[in-house]
């Protein structure tokens, strides 16, 4: 077994882990974090992705022991006192789910995306979440919400400005 | 998708990495950035005794250059290779491929070095790093050595990486200014190359003076394109010449058959993509 220390959605966590354990096992199994889904056994689908200091990573392609030390994000640790994210709030309006397996998946890649380029085109949005798969197809609505959430998030819109954080710390 | 069990070694410097992998024995596996690594023990097509993750050492990161050479740590990932300002203005063929390869989500953790130590015939680094003479510092316990592009791919996953070594460093010579292009099909956004080709031309005076050309997935190993760079030579780029050059593509070539495509039709898309890699470089 080896020690990892990690901050989960701004809980602090230490636990022994077995070496061979996947992030992704580790917030479902360990930390209940069941937000987090796993879709694929190839790295493929992009359902678990998570954001780990910052950058959006498929946890299923991490093991918990590389993440010693570091900040994970889980689409649990996204809204805050009950009101959803930016990007969720899209998701929502805008129908960017249908049978919502990839969606925890699409929003960490959306999030990512977004702080990486607030304004992207329709091409960048579509190329940003490249390493996310819907299964229902939906991408339509998906890449509307992306860019809905993007207008939302934009400084100055009319959603308010304490939301527009790319990747919420969780926490506090 | 569990892997099988093995023991787990994070070493903080590239001589207990190396005397780590020693230690472990024949059956020791050294973790990059894991984005090949660890669908294949999940899978268990691999079950190593040992784990070497290099993760955390910091050296391996390093970006840096002297006059003649851009010197990219093994551990730097495809993320920050696209990015890099160095890498952009002197190896512009590296950023271009690297953009290509996988995802956002795999091109945060994978490595340039753990890519071209990997040397699956479908990555997109390799005919890049061929094309452009780019050399592997390889550690051992015996120390350093190095080892050019021609010699590093050997065959189908094999390098020139012993037993007991670590992959430290890719340097690339600088190509300032030189106009380069990678062009690459594949069946969807995130697949592995079916083909791919690597362009680097320096032109003066609208005529081309010298070519590069690397092939991906045209074989066992990444493909230097030498006939198709010799037909470009002294020519000025434009549709006719492309096209001429282009025919040259499949020489030397041993193109697989597989669920993707077959060796014919590889055959057709590097003569093809050859052409439109030379117009997209000439730009």
């Amino acid at each position: 077994m080896t020690e990892v220390r990690v901050t989960v959605d701004g809980v602090n966590y230490a636990d022994d882990v077995e070496p061979r354990m996947l992030l992704a096992q580790y917030l479902r199994e360990t930390l209940g974090k069941t937000g987090t889904l796993i879709g694929c056994d190839t790295s493929n689908c992009g359902a678990c992705t998570v954001s780990l200091n910052g950058q959006s990573v498929k946890s299923c392609s991490v093991l918990a022991v590389q993440a010693d030390g570091a900040e994970v994000t889980t689409i649990e640790g996204l809204a805050r006192d009950g009101t959803l994210h930016p990007v969720q709030e899209a998701f929502r309006e805008c129908h960017g789910l249908q049978c919502g397996y990839c969606t925890p998946g699409m929003i960490m890649a959306a999030v990512d995306l977004l702080g990486d380029n607030p304004d992207p085109t329709e091409q960048e949005v579509r190329e940003g979440i490249e390493g996310n798969l819907c299964r229902c197809t939906g991408y339509q609505n998906i890449v509307r919400a992306v860019q809905s959430a993007a207008k939302t998030m934009k400084p100055g819109a009319a959603q308010p400005t304490e939301q527009a954080a790319p990747v919420a710390g969780g926490g506090n | 998708m569990i892997p099988a069990k093995f023991d787990y070694v994070r070493p903080s410097s590239v001589e207990e990495a190396v005397s780590a992998l020693q230690q472990a024995g024949e059956d020791a596996k050294i973790l990059a950035g894991g984005q090949s690594l660890l669908p294949v023990l999940r899978l268990r097509m691999a079950a190593p005794s040992t784990v070497i993750d290099l993760g955390g050492i910091p050296e391996l990161k390093r970006i840096g250059e002297d006059d003649q050479y851009v010197m990219v740590g093994a551990m730097a990932t495809h993320h920050e290779v696209m990015r890099n300002d160095l890498i952009k203005q002197h190896v512009e063929l590296i950023s271009q491929a690297t953009e290509t390869v996988a995802d956002p989500q795999v091109r945060h953790r994978g490595t340039l070095g753990g890519a071209l130590a990997h040397a699956d015939p479908a990555g997109d680094l390799g005919a890049a790093a061929l094309a452009l003479d780019a050399e592997f510092v390889i550690l051992g316990s015996g120390g350093t050595r190095l080892v050019p592009a021609a010699e590093f791919f050997q065959d189908y996953f094999t390098t020139a990486i012993g037993e007991g070594e670590i992959l430290t460093m890719i340097r690339f010579p600088k190509y300032t200014g030189w106009k380069t292009h990678y062009e690459k099909f594949n069946r969807v956004a995130q697949a592995w190359s079916m083909v791919a080709v690597a362009v680097a031309l320096k032109v003066d005076g609208g005529s081309i003076s010298e070519a590069r050309i690397g092939l991906t997935n045209m074989g066992n190993v990444p493909i230097r394109a030498t006939g198709v760079e010799r037909a470009l030579v002294g020519q000025a780029a434009g549709p006719d010449v492309a096209k001429a050059a282009a025919e040259h593509a499949t020489e030397g070539t041993s193109a697989p058959s597989d669920a993707d495509a077959a060796a014919d039709y590889r055959e057709h898309l590097a003569k093809v993509l050859t052409g439109r890699a030379v117009l997209a470089a000439a730009g």
